[in-house]
């Protein structure tokens, strides 16, 4: 009930600053069809390259949205006055993650057919992506919220942000491009799937409480 | 609510030392003292955002470390900052305070009306006063279930209409047995017959 008024919240107030979603998504397209321009049209060639280039923007374009999840709440005194009434903070946590996946992470997956067409991958390469992409922009979202709620004091909290949480996309980065080299490849990807459905459902357990003890720590 | 020996340093400068104070039902607590005093350190120690250096708090007799959830769940703070979004409509952030509150979403229109913010309802707040901001952000103290107010300077840009709208807010508040702590410059204009006075002084 809170969440649900916490989420129509974050999301009106998406509605209201859509730059905050839409650079990212422009910049996830512009990266990707920038590389056909760059190292060439050949087909094998892009294809090989796919899998980690699709990824690693995924990865940045994340990033972009992420430094300023808190700092407008910070500035404004809305997440000192959650924290002095603490019963709300964690709905309020769980609002902003879902809101983050909605407007930068459901994008990415909804383009992944065009992605696909920029860098000719099959049908096979496709499913992959699509589904690397449907169980790893979740966790993207968790682990930029982290970041985000323990730089949100930091005045230009960008680098630290990015050195903070890049790291940690680093499995994710290793297994999502793998399971799509597997599926261009024609073999079976379960594996890295289910290895990135663990690596979900651990962050979706810890994060949320992570990020609370982070906004607390900020403000005091 | 009691705190005994209370302490806080900031950048090697002792704000205050070996404070005590209490706070009962239907008393007001005003913290006064020059700019860089200490009222707002104390009062975010008070609500439970900072800890003293020194000392400890007590709320109904029992450690504030023990008390804590029951302590913060009937404590309304509204620090130096607003607490409202720029971009959101005064019924949308009275919405979600609402919500923060464990209250249900009800109809605000009346309210604002009353504080003198009728058909300003619907309006991103970056569009309001300074003063009329200011009037969105207290509008809580009308809604919250809280028995302790903390405010930090809550007359900062309001008119004399709203202030004295506010003091007779308070002063209903007292009589119905809550507890207030506030810091202002200014002096109230009400007579509080609870009202107790705190001086901190400015120590180098």
């Amino acid at each position: 009930m809170v969440s649900l008024v916490f989420l129509q919240r974050e999301l009106r107030l998406l509605a209201r600053q859509k730059a905050d979603w839409l650079n990212p998504i422009l910049f996830f397209i512009i990266v990707l069809s920038l590389f056909p321009l760059g190292v060439g049209p050949e087909p094998n060639m892009l294809r090989i390259i796919a899998p980690g280039v699709i990824w690693i923007a995924a990865l940045l374009s994340v990033l972009l949205a992420a430094e300023r999840l808190f700092k407008d709440d910070y500035r404004n005194g809305v997440i000192e006055q959650l924290v002095a009434g603490r019963q709300s903070l964690l709905p309020f946590v769980l609002a902003k993650t879902f809101a983050n996946w909605l407007s930068t992470g459901l994008p990415l997956l909804v383009l992944s057919p065009v992605v696909a067409l920029l860098l000719g991958l099959g049908q096979a390469e496709l499913g992959a992506m699509a589904l690397t992409l449907l169980l790893g922009t979740p966790l993207l979202s968790l682990l930029s919220v982290l970041g985000s709620a323990l730089t949100m004091a930091a005045d230009k909290g960008g680098i630290l942000l990015a050195l903070l949480i890049l790291p940690l996309y680093i499995p994710l980065l290793i297994f999502a491009s793998s399971a799509i080299e597997a599926a261009s490849m024609g073999l079976g990807y379960q594996g890295q799937l289910a290895i990135l459905l663990a690596m979900l459902l651990l962050a979706l357990a810890l994060v949320p409480m992570a990020v609370t003890s982070a906004l607390r720590i900020n403000v005091s | 609510m009691q705190g005994q020996d209370l302490s806080c340093i900031r950048q090697d400068r002792v704000l205050f030392a070996q404070l005590s104070l209490q706070l009962h039902r239907g008393q007001l607590l005003q913290i006064q003292g020059k700019n860089g005093a200490g009222k707002s350190s104390l009062l975010r120690i008070l609500a439970g955002l900072a800890q003293p250096d020194d000392g400890l708090l007590y709320y109904k007799a029992k450690p504030l470390a023990h008390s804590l959830p029951a302590y913060c769940g009937n404590l309304c703070y509204i620090g130096h900052q607003s607490g409202i979004h720029e971009q959101l409509t005064a019924l949308e952030n009275l919405g979600f305070w609402r919500a923060a509150s464990g209250l249900n979403p009800a109809d605000d229109w009346a309210l604002l009306a009353q504080l003198g913010l009728a058909g300003l309802e619907d309006v991103p707040c970056r569009m309001l006063s300074a003063g009329q901001q200011r009037r969105v952000s207290l509008a809580r103290l009308w809604l919250t279930p809280a028995v302790i107010w903390i405010l930090d300077e809550p007359f900062t840009a309001l008119d004399q209409a709203a202030i004295g709208l506010l003091q007779q807010h308070m002063l209903d508040h007292l009589n119905n047995g809550g507890a207030i702590i506030l810091t202002t410059h200014q002096s109230l204009t009400l007579q509080f017959q609870s009202l107790v006075q705190l001086e901190l002084a400015y120590r180098w």
